[in-house]
């Protein structure tokens, strides 16, 4: 059924079409109205989910956290500071392998305090242990919360996932929305299958244990293969998803005019909408021009990657975010991708968008044609939109 | 102690099944203080049972036989809420000269 809806009411629907039994939340701008939405479809009666208004998000994941541990099928959503406070308890929730889906409502990070969108909450809990997906438009928002459910609860995985969305860009617009029944969704994530689960008193374990310098080590090692399972349980819960929605989701990233694409951007987010309408008018005008947009950014799909690039003569990579000191984080992602392989296209870093600044298509134009004339791979950040 | 395992043989997320700490843990080597029972003073009302966090107080049949030094890491709850001074907090290094 299509429907004209916001981000928000997507994946709000998606949850509710998924049931948790616990949806613990603390509400922040831009990611209020999914607690919102869900608040009203427990008042409702829609849903059987334990709603808890938490007095904060490290108290919401927290709870989060001791829910999933007891067996129970669990969400959260939050957005920058929120994302800030919690990421303490993230970390435990990834070495504690608990599957726990998260959407978060990209937004910027203070100082300057600011709600509109970026991507440096996202880049903060980069290396947390937390699958990580981007989402280009409300729909793939809906279909990527379907979708991340069955990833996260994967016995090989058993990982927390966030699933990315921009702050009002896609989480305040109005778009049309493809949602499935309820019956097709609930088929498709299936039944919560917990390992250890607390509440199995015949069964009793120890969550949350001390490990020392004799197992710390060991226990961080088999975290990392929950990372490893990922890729092939991606690719099988879209090909899954695919099937029943009658959309194609296949790959780690979308291509778009990738095959035989001279020069290249890579982008996460609803920014790929943009540049694919710079895409079309510079293929008009005779550039093979191209987009790489990855849906999978954690784990990073750095092989995939670098043979779907090699046509390329160059590459512009972007980051709406500051990994200061260094270059941006996705850029240092595609250079490590590309460093072992055999066509090393040249690359530049562009950072874009901070704080919600918009980024149009003539922008992006632009970018391309500067790609042109970059003689070699750079370590240095060039800007988009930003005054001097 | 028992053999270290390798990383792939580990329980996900580092959970612990029930009753497994007991065995590889003997926590009685943290003790800087032994608590010594001295059985002619006790009247057997187990308020030390009730308080040991560490399930140290040895028992049978429902009467205090001794401490479990294995596992007791010498906090002295048990010396604090005896009512009769039966429990006597000795420093672990004399009570090992001395064998009482």
């Amino acid at each position: 059924m299509r429907k004209a809806i916001t981000g928000h009411k997507a994946v709000a629907e998606a949850m509710r079409q998924i049931e948790p039994d616990v949806f613990a939340v603390y509400p922040i701008t831009p990611q209020s109205e999914i607690a919102e939405y869900y608040a009203e479809y427990v008042h409702e009666g829609l849903v059987r989910t334990e709603l808890i208004p938490a007095e904060s998000e490290h108290s919401a994941l927290s709870a989060c956290v001791g829910a999933a541990a007891a067996g129970a099928r669990v969400m959260t959503a939050t957005a920058s500071q929120g994302l800030a406070l919690l990421v303490e308890v993230l970390y435990i929730a990834a070495g504690m392998r608990l599957p726990i889906v998260m959407a978060l409502a990209n937004r910027a990070l203070s100082a300057p305090i600011n709600i509109h969108c970026d991507h440096s909450d996202a880049y903060l809990a980069r290396d947390s242990g937390a699958v990580q997906v981007f989402c280009e438009s409300a729909q793939e928002a809906y279909d990527y919360t379907i979708m991340a459910q069955k990833l996260a609860e994967h016995e090989k995985v058993r990982l927390p996932v966030l699933v990315n969305l921009d702050g009002f860009t896609l989480t305040h617009t109005v778009q049309p929305v493809d949602l499935l029944e309820d019956e097709v969704v609930r088929r498709f994530v299936g039944e919560h299958n917990p390992v250890f689960p607390l509440l199995d008193v015949d069964r009793p374990v120890t969550w949350g244990a001390f490990a020392m310098h004799d197992y710390y080590f060991e226990l961080k090692r088999a975290q990392e293969s929950g990372m490893e399972a990922v890729p092939q349980v991606f690719l099988a819960v879209q090909r899954e998803f695919s099937r029943v929605s009658g959309r194609r989701y296949a790959g780690f990233f979308e291509g778009y005019h990738l095959e035989d694409a001279e020069y290249v951007m890579i982008v996460l987010g609803s920014t790929a909408g943009t540049a694919k309408a710079a895409v079309d008018e510079l293929r008009k005008r005779g550039l093979k021009a191209g987009l790489l947009k990855p849906w999978l950014w954690r784990p990073f799909p750095a092989n995939e990657l670098a043979e779907a690039l090699r046509a390329a003569k160059a590459v512009a990579v972007l980051d709406r975010a500051f990994s200061f000191g260094t270059m941006g984080a996705l850029y240092e992602d595609v250079a490590a991708a590309l460093y072992a392989a055999e066509h090393r296209p040249t690359l530049a870093n562009y950072v874009y968008g901070l704080g919600g600044r918009d980024t149009s298509v003539p922008d992006l134009i632009k970018v391309f044609e500067e790609l042109r004339r970059i003689p070699r791979t750079e370590w240095t950040l060039r800007y988009i939109g930003l005054r001097e | 102690m028992a053999e270290l395992l390798g990383w792939r043989e580990l329980p996900l997320g580092g959970v612990v099944a029930g009753g497994t700490a007991r065995e590889l843990n003997k926590t009685g080597s943290w003790r800087a203080e032994r608590p010594i029972w001295h059985e002619e003073k006790c009247i057997q009302c187990l308020v030390c049972w009730l308080h040991c966090p560490d399930d140290s107080i040895l028992i049978q049949g429902a009467k205090v036989r001794g401490v479990d030094y294995e596992h007791c890491k010498g906090c002295g709850v048990c010396a604090a809420v005896c009512p009769k001074d039966a429990i006597e907090m000795v420093p672990e290094r004399r009570a090992v000269c001395a064998k009482p």
